[in-house]
């Protein structure tokens, strides 16, 4: 045994005189072809959502006000999975529980006002995914994917159940003829004006949410996404930081539950069950999870194309419609945003820019 | 009083016994390696000492605490600091974003949210980039990395929480004869604040950079002691001559 350890001894003293410094051959961080495409892509977007009320007819704008609402709801989606990796499939849960709570306190309470009725729709969703993460997430082991998808899902699915057979909720029909939203005695009816308050909710949490993932903190929420055991072993707390992200999501989809429910006029057990769960799932994964303006763009693509489909194909549009899921599902699993943003820029480098050495890596 | 000391570990699967009683013992400052025929508990026992599984009876002290019953995330925060034996850095990751994960665990939430050790971190980050050749890498996708230099990542992103206690669960596993020689180059200077429990098949590797060597066999330990009496040892000889 120890001829053969002498022998590799020699064979290793023979590869260390012949290369040298091994492994600093490989050439300096690539600057990454179209780092600046996603702010590009944001700024359109924001653009044609500012402009939209103008080229639009009114029935239209009506109809853009409520996909703006849902995009709000699908960013709620997008931070918990696309970002932390938790699999909600009752996101409506948070939506529809305060979509119903500032139905009630319109209905039975005389509450309309924008600075009541926010706050209470945010607040709702946060303490119910507060007591529903907890359950979920805070486990002493960390649980399984699929014990919080089908816990979230059943979740969700028994709220629309209880919705349905509850009197005081309004059963089947829910809560009907909502009054408008007031901010002291101004109404806001639905149009241009609802559309801009609403874009400029989901504008200012957009751009927290983007802080919010571009900070450290979103660094460890990549981490928890990728490989949640091992960020344990660097000492990181993964269930409270899940349960901080689930909470977060929470309170942005009771926002949008709320708003929802003041613009469409009425609350329905659907807005708590598996059909709005579902639904937000796909937005998320058409546009592309983990980017936040790829939940953005899913949500209104898929609106839209499905307006216009039912229009046009009234009979067939469901299923047109799920073809062309299914299609960008199988083929572009990271979503309709892959195709403008490449995988550095989607993942994001939370480093700040190396000044201080070479500095020829990216900008 | 040792670092970490293990004692009476048993863990059974099933009908497997994988450990029987095994102990380990390892003192500041010191490279321990643990070694033994394949099949022998070696990964178990460390994984008993890190966290990842329970053991069916037995205790383990570390610092002075009986950490048994310790989460992974708890062992870490007490100083404790493990490396895969499967590479695990996060592919999509930069090399930088790996190591600065690993050195933000202990931040508050607040200075996370608000990114409040970044600048803090940033020398932090480039040195250990730097201790571990990896420098002119900084900004890549750690997936781009060859298998060797994967290995150097996760041993310095072990190493990012200045842990007392770096568990290396076959650091070269995989490597070519120049990696493992660089391995043990960049493990040399942490002997200063850290110490060392190596599982490695590699005996030559072992042989060089450990102080201590625990033998184990059928999840019994077979002898515990210097690299020169372990090599004298005859019956650690005969098992290797048995099973070669």
């Amino acid at each position: 045994m120890s001829g053969a350890r002498e022998a590799v001894a020699r064979i290793s003293e023979d590869v260390v005189t012949r290369e040298g410094t091994p492994a600093a051959s490989a050439p300096a961080g690539r600057a990454s072809a179209g780092w600046k495409v996603l702010p590009i892509v944001e700024g359109l977007v924001l653009l044609i959502a500012l402009v939209l009320p103008w080229v639009l007819q009114d029935y239209l704008t009506v109809f853009a006000t409520r996909v703006v609402i849902l995009a709000l709801f699908a960013l709620s989606f997008d931070l918990v999975w696309g970002y932390a990796g938790i699999m909600s499939f009752g996101q409506a849960l948070f939506f529809g529980a305060a979509g119903y709570g500032v139905a009630l306190m319109a209905r039975d309470l005389n509450v309309t006002s924008i600075l009541l009725i926010l706050p209470a729709g945010a607040l709702i969703g946060l303490t119910a995914s507060l007591l529903l993460g907890g359950f979920l997430l805070l486990g002493r082991y960390p649980s399984s994917v699929i014990f919080v998808s089908l816990g979230t899902l059943t979740g969700s699915y028994a709220a629309d159940r209880l919705a349905r057979g509850w009197y005081y909720l309004g059963g089947q029909n829910g809560i009907p003829s909502i009054p408008p939203l007031t901010l002291g005695s101004y109404e806001f009816e639905e149009g241009p004006v609802y559309y801009y308050m609403v874009l400029g909710i989901l504008v200012v949490v957009y751009l927290l949410c983007r802080f919010l993932v571009r900070s450290q903190f979103g660094l460890a929420l990549a981490g928890l996404r990728e490989n949640e055991q091992r960020i344990a072993f660097f000492g990181y707390k993964a269930q409270h930081l899940k349960a901080i992200i689930f909470a977060i999501g929470g309170t942005i989809a009771g926002l949008a539950g709320s708003l929802y429910a003041f613009h469409e006029g009425f609350v329905w057990p659907n807005m708590l069950g598996v059909v709005f769960s579902t639904q937000v799932v796909l937005y998320v994964l058409f546009g592309g999870s983990g980017t936040l303006i790829g939940a953005v763009i899913g949500t209104v693509i898929i609106e839209g194309v499905s307006f216009w489909l039912s229009d046009n194909y009234r009979d067939i549009w469901p299923i047109i419609l799920g073809v062309l899921l299914l299609l960008v599902i199988m083929f572009r699993p990271l979503g309709l945003i892959s195709f403008v943003l490449g995988e550095r820029e989607r993942v994001g480098s939370f480093g700040k820019a190396p000044k201080k050495e070479s500095g020829n890596a990216a900008p | 009083m040792p670092l970490l000391e293990a004692s009476g570990i048993s863990k059974v699967f099933g009908k497997l016994t994988a450990l029987d009683g095994a102990a380990l013992t390892v003192g500041e400052n010191e490279f321990h390696g643990l070694i033994g025929p394949n099949g022998s508990g070696k990964s178990t026992l460390m994984k008993c000492v890190a966290g990842a599984e329970v053991p069916t009876t037995g205790k383990v002290s570390f610092i002075n605490s009986d950490i048994t019953a310790f989460t992974p995330t708890e062992r870490a925060r007490a100083g404790m600091s493990l490396k895969f034996q499967i590479t695990s850095v996060l592919p999509t990751l930069t090399l930088y974003d790996n190591i600065l994960l690993a050195l933000q665990a202990q931040c508050s939430l607040f200075d996370l949210v608000l990114s409040r050790t970044r600048r803090k971190l940033h020398d932090q980050v480039m040195t250990m980039l730097t201790q571990f050749r990896l420098a002119d890498r900084a900004h890549d996708a750690a997936a781009a990395l060859s298998h060797g230099q994967q290995q150097w990542l996760e041993i310095a992103m072990a190493l990012a929480g200045k842990p007392r206690l770096l568990l290396l669960d076959e650091p070269t596993g995989g490597m070519s004869l120049e990696e493992r020689r660089v391995t043990g180059e960049l493990l040399q200077p942490i002997k200063q604040h850290c110490s060392l429990v190596i599982v490695e098949h590699d005996l030559d590797f072992i042989r060089d950079i450990c102080d201590r060597l625990t033998v184990l066999d059928q999840g019994k330990v077979l002898a515990s002691g210097t690299v020169a009496e372990i090599q004298a040892n005859k019956s650690v000889q005969e098992i290797y001559l048995r099973r070669a």
